[in-house]
């Protein structure tokens, strides 16, 4: 049971980002016009499109700042519903799947990457304030019958999802040249989830973020595995008869191209 | 060279789901059985969600059986008649295995079920094999006239069932009651457990239903067209779950690795083949058994939500 909403087509897309790109500069013009914007950032491409020969994918960040300066990059996937499950011995014999908690509002991805580690940028407060970091995520639990275990469920989420490669926090990862430019490589896996990403810049100067920029980009699958998944889940029955209809006919060929004995 | 699957959303290695195939392939060529009790473990372990894994290894047996059953068609091995109570039985048996499936993956506990019923399973079938086997090899040493085992000593209960059914070509009149109930029991595992169901289909034929040998593998594998059908439809329709991709990836492998396979299985002797498959069956039921009582690694997993 996946959710429709994850599917994009990406043409469809296009004119969102598009909207996006011409709107973000434009706000953020508004708010200081008379100063020379402290915070520039782009990506190398908006659009990742998952192909047949998908494999997992870089995107550059670069941009620059109006002098010296910490940067923080957050990188946010659509938010999901996940289930952390925990396994217990039952009857002194096997180990099987027991308690539970539901995480309502997990991101799909996130990633951390800073030029200096986030305690010695910012205090916690500020980090709570703009979720930046795994534990300063504010995830909305339920089903909670547990009590004091939920703080294990959470870092058992969090391990978890590293594992995957779905969740990274790299300090000193981003690299920066004359106090001026900065710049850093996103990786994104094979797995990764599809929907509309948010990057966020954060410029921190003082113990404290002075100017933040938020790019959007979109990761969705396109062309055949991307018509298959949503036949698949649009038309399922069709698709179940199609994949019967395929299969005969394969092994129909394929034992036909064996049938010396 | 990695593809990405679609359906189970990740990319995969090409080569080594051909050489999966493959592998699986020679051995089910080699012993007569699709191999589904090794390709679904096997795809789980490579990283494919076994809700993917277990769908998609019903289209592909369909594929292979389909491919499989036109051989045994050719030299009149398959016993229509029989195949055709066995389906009705299997057809209702996957309707409610998909549906149960559909329950456990709710519950969480989908995982367990798969796993307990690999260990019943396998553990029964293997035990008796090797057993039986074993008995055969010896028996074929001392020059003793073989016991007809498995025919015409069936409990009396079970000739005075209804609906009694002559099966001309497996030489049989029994009550159809038996090839129902035992289709009905394989169907409902096929779904469970991602197997086409003949590992457990082919000895009940042999030794429950006492019908000859070389008709067991083609009607088994013609019934088994039907089930696998079967199941994919369901599980495409509720689960969204086969990947059709990854079906057509396995299936070169497969039906290549069966050619090869039986090739080499016309040199080995019927009771060392079925040796052989004995402790393989065996050799996976206790490496799952192993990891149902042992402590995991890791306590937590992960589950996406359910809608």
């Amino acid at each position: 049971m996946r959710r429709k909403g994850r599917f994009f087509s990406l043409t469809a897309l296009l004119p969102a980002v598009l909207v996006g790109l011409l709107v973000l500069p434009l706000t953020a013009d508004a708010a200081n016009t008379p100063r020379e914007q402290p915070l520039v950032a782009d990506l190398s491409k908006h659009l990742v499109a998952i192909t047949t020969g998908f494999s997992g994918t870089d995107v550059l960040l670069f941009g620059a700042t109006d002098g010296p300066g910490d940067i923080i990059l957050v990188v946010r996937g659509p938010v999901t519903q996940q289930i952390v499950r925990r396994k217990g011995k039952v009857g002194g014999l096997m180990w099987v799947n027991q308690d539970y908690v539901t995480v309502e509002n997990a991101p799909s991805f996130y990633s951390v990457a800073s030029t200096r580690p986030l305690e010695d940028l910012v205090g916690p407060a500020t980090l709570d304030r703009h979720q930046i970091g795994m534990t300063h995520l504010d995830l909305e639990l339920s089903d909670l019958t547990l009590g004091e275990t939920e703080e294990e469920f959470r870092s058992a989420l969090f391990r978890l999802k590293e594992e995957q490669g779905l969740y990274s926090y790299a300090p000193g990862t981003v690299t920066q040249l004359a106090n001026r430019l900065f710049r850093s490589e996103l990786h994104f896996p094979s797995n990764v989830p599809t929907g509309t990403y948010l990057v966020e810049v954060y410029l921190v100067r003082d113990n404290d973020v002075v100017n933040a920029e938020i790019t959007p980009l979109i990761i969705g699958k396109a062309g055949f595995g991307a018509d298959l998944y949503l036949f698949a889940h649009e038309h399922s029955a069709w698709y179940g008869v199609g994949a019967i209809l395929l299969a005969v006919v394969a092994g129909w060929a394929a034992g036909a191209l064996f049938r010396r004995s | 060279m990695q593809i990405y699957l679609p359906i189970a959303e990740m990319s995969v290695n090409l080569f080594l789901l051909l050489a999966m195939g493959g592998g699986v392939g020679f051995l089910s060529g080699l012993f007569g059985v699709g191999g589904g009790f090794l390709l679904t473990p096997l795809m789980i372990f490579i990283g494919i969600p076994p809700a993917v894994s277990v769908a998609t290894v019903a289209n592909q047996f369909l594929a292979s059986s389909v491919s499989g059953v036109l051989a045994h068609w050719r030299r009149g091995n398959v016993d229509v008649k029989m195949g055709l109570v066995l389906m009705v039985g299997g057809l209702a048996g996957s309707g409610l295995g998909v549906w149960v499936f559909k329950v456990l993956r709710s519950l969480g506990q989908i995982d367990l079920a798969i796993s307990i019923c690999y260990v019943l399973f396998l553990g029964t079938v293997g035990g008796l094999m090797l057993a039986e086997s074993l008995a055969a090899m010896r028996r074929s040493r001392r020059p003793l006239p073989p016991s007809r085992a498995g025919q015409g000593h069936h409990e009396s209960w079970v000739h005075r069932l209804p609906f009694k059914m002559r099966f001309r070509k497996s030489r049989l009149y029994i009550s159809a009651l038996l090839p129902l109930a035992v289709g009905l029991a394989v169907g409902i595992l096929a779904a469970i457990m991602g197997v086409g169901g003949g590992f457990i289909m082919v000895p009940a034929m042999i030794y429950l239903l006492g019908m000859p040998t070389q008709v067991v593998v083609g009607t088994s594998l013609f019934q088994i067209i039907f089930v696998t059908a079967n199941t994919t439809f369901l599980q495409s329709t509720f689960n969204q779950t086969v990947d059709v991709v990854l079906a057509l990836l396995l299936l070169p492998g497969a039906v290549i690795g069966a050619q090869y396979g039986a090739r080499f299985g016309s040199r080995l002797k019927a009771e060392q083949l079925r040796v052989l498959l004995a402790l393989l069956v065996l050799g996976v039921c206790l490496k799952l058994a192993f990891d149902l009582v042992t402590r995991p690694d890791d306590l937590y997993l992960l589950a996406g939500g359910m809608k």
